[in-house]
């Protein structure tokens, strides 16, 4: 007993110390993606240069696009908004070692539930309205990821398989009601649903263009980053994705923890969906598959699947995204050079995995 | 009126006649990944590789005036997409299924990227075999065009399943998936076993791209695939990795994705895109009643992620 002791007082002042020794895995945290973001950029940059065009003007107008103005700031943080919802709809399992791809899934049904409910309760208060497609938009969206985590508790059907199997299935649902039974007579050459109304519409935040999304969506990443790792729930979720043999034996029950993430995640990307209806759109249709579910699992994997980091991570592919017009404009680069980009980046990121605890002078030692 | 004849047949002829249609990519991308799941490494970015299959092949056919070395270089195209997949995987701790992702994202991409001046132009298309020339009625010449890539496919699948039972490859292949570590005691290099697996399967996966763009529905969109490469992964975890009930499974799938277009062909139009999506709900139905959480999949590679 005594001996332990002494051994873990020795043990405490073996620690590393000084600055790079306490904090030499957070720094990892953050160099290491930041080096793969930069290693991405210069590889895109190479690309481009292929094509003739300047890196450096690459650079700038990417800069000047996504950061440079307060006008492409606003434009970078209207992205962010649902990029923040629909990455916490793939940090949130990663809780529990699963790997859920269906976030525009869940986006696309959270948004025809919002949508259906607005359109049910014509003459209700904006306020309840807001509410009310809040609440639908979060249940659908929640409902449907969770089917992905039933179907894999139940019926050891792969999550990630099924997810986006989910995905195409969301999309023929919404092109097959907004084609039909809620198809507004007066939307011709876009089938869409009759608008919510401009009154419940959820607005800007006061003096600037960017929606009330943005809150919503940095509101449920603190919640989860909280709910992570500061509750006992959340503990749990870690365990058991840790170790699930583990989590069984101290008696957690697995499958309850899958059903609720699942549904907690599916419920961030449906209200994603509500969001993009009651701030954008103003309606449903086929506009709103527009892929931020699927950039959404790049930041969650950006961000390590840290529902925190999630917002800043969120906030730099929203700049990226947003400078693809100006680089359509300026440099003549097609608009899938956005895409281009983000996958190089992933693949970068996921490569960088690697690199943890083999950078020398980030372990203290000499 | 050799139309009016054949009345409510119009519906079963035309999905026999998509099934040997549309089942070609589903059927190019299951073998493809067949092999690579077989050599225990999931690659999930084959949807990916599909994308920039079709538009390097309509790209190559285009300029060269050649489809089939469109077709190869679809093929070369997905073989580098392979091998660029098996070099990030076989760093440490390099997670294959997210890397699948990032794959199918980067491919996508680069085909949109790529492939944005070949929307406009017309690309000499593969040619198919007339076997419906005994016959007088329109559809069912329609359905017995047949494809010439669908029959090296067709053929390709009994092929697989006699080089994985009796060949040495495929031994070795199987002896990576099942166990790198027999397969590193008997001295071989199971990154390298797994290399060329993927390489092979993207090589494939590529192949199934080039018919999306040269031959049905013959055009290069940027809609051209929508998660035919996905399902065709989910594809080979219920056909058990075997490579003869992939070729059926592929056919399946493709009777029912051509259902939809069959059914509007005879006036039936409600449910249009409810129809489209057969094939997925004919997925999940299938993964759902054949996937156990009790024990793995039999046939399963023991090594494979995806089933542990």
């Amino acid at each position: 007993m005594t001996s332990e002791v002494a051994d873990s007082v020795e043990a405490a002042a073996a620690a590393p110390t000084g600055f790079l020794g306490r904090h030499g895995a957070t720094i990892e945290y953050i160099l290491i993606p930041g080096a793969a973001l930069a290693g991405a950029l210069v590889v895109f940059g190479i690309f481009v240069a292929l094509f003739g065009k300047n890196p450096l003007d690459l650079y700038f107008y990417m800069y000047q696009g996504a950061f440079g103005t307060w006008f492409s700031w606003q434009n970078t943080l209207t992205r962010a908004a649902p990029l923040i919802l629909t990455a916490l709809c793939t940090a949130l399992p990663a809780q529990l070692g699963m790997v859920i791809i269906g976030g525009e899934g869940a986006l696309l049904i959270g948004a025809l539930s919002a949508t259906s409910m607005a359109l049910a309760m014509p003459s209700a208060p904006p306020l309840a309205v807001q509410f009310a497609m809040a609440a639908a938009g979060m249940t659908g969206g929640g409902l449907w990821i969770m089917l992905s985590g039933g179907l894999r508790q139940y019926r050891g059907v792969n999550e990630t398989i099924s997810s986006l199997l989910l995905v195409y299935v969301a999309l023929a649902i919404l092109n097959h009601l907004v084609e039909g039974p809620m198809r507004d007579p007066a939307s011709l050459n876009k089938p869409s649903t009759r608008e919510i109304g401009a009154a419940n519409m959820i607005g800007s935040i006061p003096g600037t263009e960017v929606h009330w999304g943005l809150v919503f969506g940095v509101i449920a990443a603190i919640a989860c980053y909280v709910l992570i790792y500061h509750t006992t729930f959340g503990f749990a979720a870690r365990v058991a994705g840790g170790n699930i043999r583990a989590a069984k034996i101290v008696g957690l029950s697995v499958g309850n923890l899958i059903l609720t993430i699942c549904f907690l995640a599916g419920s961030c990307a449906g209200l994603a969906g509500m969001v993009e209806v009651a701030a954008v759109q103003g309606r449903t249709n086929a506009n709103l598959a527009a892929g931020y579910g699927f950039t959404g699992i790049l930041v969650a994997f950006l961000a390590r699947q840290n529902p925190l980091a999630v917002i800043p991570v969120a906030i730099l592919i929203g700049g990226i995204g947003a400078s693809g017009g100006l680089l359509q404009r300026r440099l003549g680069l097609p608009d899938a050079s956005v895409l281009v980009l983000q996958g190089i980046i992933f693949v970068f990121v996921l490569a960088s995995d690697a690199l943890y605890g083999r950078i020398g002078f980030l372990k203290g030692k000499p | 009126m050799a139309d009016a004849s054949i009345g409510l047949w119009t519906v079963p002829l035309a999905v026999f006649g998509g099934a040997i249609r549309v089942s070609t990519p589903f059927l190019f991308v299951s073998l493809g990944e067949c092999i690579t799941e077989r050599s225990g490494r999931i690659n999930l970015g084959l949807e990916g590789t599909l994308v920039m299959g079709a538009m390097s092949a309509y790209g190559i056919s285009y300029l060269s005036g050649s489809p089939w070395l469109g077709v190869l270089a679809a093929g070369l195209t997905g073989a580098m997409l392979g091998a660029l997949h098996a070099g990030i995987c076989s760093l440490p701790r390099v997670n294959d299924i997210a890397v699948g992702i990032a794959l199918m994202l980067f491919g996508t991409g680069l085909a949109f990227f790529l492939g944005k001046p070949l929307i406009e132009p017309t690309a000499p298309r593969l040619p198919a075999i007339d076997f419906g020339w005994w016959s007088n009625i329109p559809q069912l010449k329609a359905a017995l065009r047949i494809n010439v890539l669908f029959l090296f496919g067709v053929a390709l699948a009994p092929v697989l399943y006699w080089a994985f039972r009796t060949t040495r490859w495929g031994l070795l292949i199987r002896t990576a998936g099942e166990s790198s570590d027999a397969a590193r005691a008997m001295g071989h290099s199971v990154l390298l076993i797994r290399l060329r697996a993927t390489m092979v399967g993207g090589f494939l996966a590529g192949i199934g791209g080039s018919f999306l763009s040269l031959f049905y529905p013959g055009s290069w969109n940027e809609g051209l695939s929508s998660g035919q490469g996905i399902t065709a992964v989910a594809l080979v975890i219920f056909a058990r990795w075997d490579p003869m009930l992939c070729l059926w499974a592929s056919l399946a799938f493709g009777g029912a994705a051509a259902l939809g277009p069959a059914l509007q062909s005879v006036g039936v139009t409600f449910g249009y895109h409810l129809f489209n999506a057969a094939p997925y709900f004919l997925t999940l139905a299938i993964m759902i009643i054949t996937c156990s959480p009790k024990r793995t999949l039999t046939g399963a590679p023991a090594e494979l992620s995806i089933t542990r």
